[in-house]
């Protein structure tokens, strides 16, 4: 395989808290060759929004990437001048968010929060031209009329798919996929991951599809990265990860979600809590949950090979069923 | 802003209006203090020129038959005699209201030429030195008393420094035909450059006794909105689809935090106003503000009622107006 697109390795990143600081991403390691969809799952607050967001150099103040190397095409863009860092984003690196409705500007119509992406990149062509075939591409009808609505004249579906026509305007290579489809109906979330597969297919766009849904990691990303606790317990071939997880909490996180697939599975949900990340120490952050858990996992864990291109961070990997 | 909000607008105004007149009519009827004796203060006159003097400005009738008068001439458009000047009120107002709006409108922006800057800023750099800065000069400004802070300024620029005139609005050598009443218009439209900067330099230490303490309260309604919307999505949204910081902030936060900030300018408006009276006063700035302190005074009720009325209709006025903007400014709010 040629070198990634995009190389993580020990991103740290922390806020400050009242009780301390606060890592919540912390030694993440990973890499998104393009036209991968890379499948990112993990519990609410496991950091996956703070990890792709310092990908994107996008980390509000006082919080900050601490640590860490991220590579795109080569290039770490953590010291790249923040003026480069800001061309690349939108035209190399681009974001789609969960919430149209909160990520749409409201006093901009969408030809505006359109044209505007295009603008800024240097797009060649009529904007106003390219803006219509964008919104036309996410299935937008009679877009050329609708170029002067505001966002909440749109309805939730629109919004959503004219948000992401807007992350994708000026033909990104990666797209950082936050949960943008979860609050769309069937049909219409089967229309959109369907255009991201096209171009990824076509245009060798690269997808981290950060999602709650496994069902959408195990029909459209070729590998998938399991998140806890501000860390990455597992990654690997999503087919594998399913079938055989190498760490207890990739077991527990599939036992605890519901599956279109198979609507009548028992849940069961992972006991206990996710730990105070401002109070953790080095040791496994699964141990005080797992039902392997023995003395030795309070000693700092590595994300290890085990092997099938898998990396677990668990020491008894090969003993999870 | 829908259509009930005009409505009820519409309704409000001489609603207002009749509430106004009759506390003004009451306060100033009612409380001590005689007209005809303040008029007659230092001539000899007897109690039979004083009973004449009563009779001629209709002092003499009931309280209620006076209201009705007064009330009823307001609405044709008479607001009577004023007793001091001994000319129709409507005439002393028309001379002095634009010294007033002229200081009021450079008062207003300054706090605005002032306030967006540094609001954006503080909010941008929260917690820097800026920031706190800001904080406790908007305190000091929105503490301090105006009159207290023109007589610094006076003191500071204007006899120490000699930089500004002490008081007044033009001096005489710079007198200009009277078009709009505005000097900093009249003048330029005289084609006398001079003049327009004589007049600017007469307006300079007034409005900014005016203008920077609105200027503080402003800056820090703008540095909480800001805050707010920055920390919107829309903003991280924005930012992720690399525009630059520039439209991000100027366009992309400003607009939607100038929104709120619309409605306590209009506030803002209405109170300099009424800040005009005591900062009109202290600069011997000949307005309607020093006209009616000298009203209140000299028990000139024609004048001082037809003056509070009128500050009532510009501040109704005025806070439609920010509806308007409002409206305009948030596209989610249709008429
Ligand atoms: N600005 C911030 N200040 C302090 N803590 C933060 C901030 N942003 C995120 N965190 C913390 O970082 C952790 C990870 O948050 P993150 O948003 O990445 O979770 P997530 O995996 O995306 O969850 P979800 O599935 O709910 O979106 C959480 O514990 C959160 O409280
Ligand atoms: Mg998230």
């Amino acid at each position: 395989m040629s070198a990634p697109l995009l190389s993580v390795r020990g991103l740290r990143t922390v806020f400050p808290t009242r009780r301390g600081p606060l890592a919540a991403a912390d030694g993440v390691d990973f890499d998104i060759a393009a036209g991968e969809a890379l499948g990112v799952v993990g519990e609410s607050g496991s950091g996956k929004s703070v990890t792709f967001l310092s990908v994107l150099g996008l980390i509000r103040p006082p919080g900050r990437v601490e640590a860490g190397e991220i590579l795109f095409g080569g290039r770490d863009l953590r010291r790249m001048p923040a003026p480069e860092l800001r061309a690349l984003r939108g035209r190399m690196l681009a974001l789609a968010m969960q919430d149209a409705l909160s990520a749409l500007n409201p006093s901009l119509t969408i030809g505006t929060q359109i044209v505007e992406t295009l603008r800024a990149h240097g797009i060649p062509g009529d904007p106003r031209a390219e803006a219509v075939r964008l919104l036309g591409r996410v299935g937008i009808p009679d877009a050329a009329r609708r170029l002067g609505d505001y966002p909440h004249q749109f309805s939730g579906g629109m919004r959503q798919r004219a948000m992401i026509a807007i992350s994708l305007a000026a033909r990104p290579r990666l797209l950082v996929a936050d949960e943008p489809t979860t609050a769309l109906d069937v049909t219409i979330r089967a229309q959109v991951l369907y255009l991201l597969d096209e171009l990824r297919v076509e245009d060798g766009l690269a997808v981290a599809m950060i999602t709650h849904d496994l069902a959408v990691v195990a029909e459209r990303c070729e590998r998938v990265m399991v998140m806890y606790a501000g860390q990455v317990a597992e990654t690997g071939p999503t087919a594998e990860v399913i079938a055989r997880p190498r760490h207890p909490y990739t077991r527990g996180l599939m036992e605890s979600l519901p599956r279109l697939d198979q609507p009548d599975r028992p849940l069961h949900p992972i006991p206990g809590q996710v730990p105070d990340l401002a109070a953790v120490d080095a040791g496994c952050r699964f141990r005080n949950r797992c039902a392997l858990a023995v003395a030795a996992c309070a000693a700092p864990v590595p994300l290890r090979d085990v092997g099938a291109e898998r990396l677990s961070r668990c020491i008894r990997a090969e003993e999870v069923s | 802003m829908s259509a009930a909000r005009l409505v009820e607008r519409l309704i409000q105004l001489p609603l207002v209006l009749f509430g106004v007149s009759v506390v003004v009519f009451l306060m100033m009827t009612l409380t001590p203090g005689d007209p005809v004796e303040i008029m007659l203060a230092d001539q000899r006159a007897t109690e039979e020129q004083a009973q004449a003097l009563r009779r001629d400005l209709g002092l003499d009738r009931p309280l209620p038959e006076r209201y009705l008068i007064f009330v009823g001439n307001a609405l044709t458009g008479d607001f009577g005699v004023s007793f001091f000047h001994r000319r129709p009120v409507f005439d002393v107002i028309s001379e002095r209201l634009p010294a007033t709006i002229e200081l009021t409108l450079v008062a207003l922006l300054i706090a605005v030429a002032v306030a967006v800057p540094l609001g954006v800023a503080a909010a941008v750099k929260r917690d820097s030195w800026l920031d706190r800065a800001l904080t406790a000069a908007a305190l000091f400004g929105v503490s301090l008393p105006g009159f207290w802070f023109g007589i610094l300024l006076i003191l500071l620029f204007a006899v120490q420094l000699g930089w500004f005139p002490v008081g007044g609005r033009i001096p005489f050598d710079a007198e200009v035909p009277w078009v709009s009443g505005f000097l900093l218009v009249d003048t330029l439209l005289a084609g006398r450059p001079d003049a327009f900067l004589r007049a600017l330099s007469h307006l300079a230490l007034p409005a900014i006794t005016l203008g920077l303490p609105a200027a503080a309260l402003l800056a820090r309604v703008i540095r909480s909105s800001m805050s707010e919307v920055l920390a919107a999505d829309y903003v991280l949204f924005a930012e992720a689809k690399g525009l630059p910081r520039r439209r991000v902030l100027f366009l992309h936060a400003l607009k939607n935090a100038l929104i709120p900030a619309v409605t306590v300018l209009a506030i803002e408006a209405g109170s300099l106003l009424g800040g005009s009276m005591i900062v009109e006063t202290v600069f011997g700035w000949p307005g309607l503000g020093r006209v009616v302190v000298e009203g209140i005074f000299a028990r000139n009720y024609p004048l001082v009622q037809a003056a509070v009325l009128l500050y009532a209709v510009i501040y109704v006025t005025l806070n439609f107006g920010a509806d308007l903007l409002y409206a305009a400014l948030n596209p989610k709010v249709r008429l």
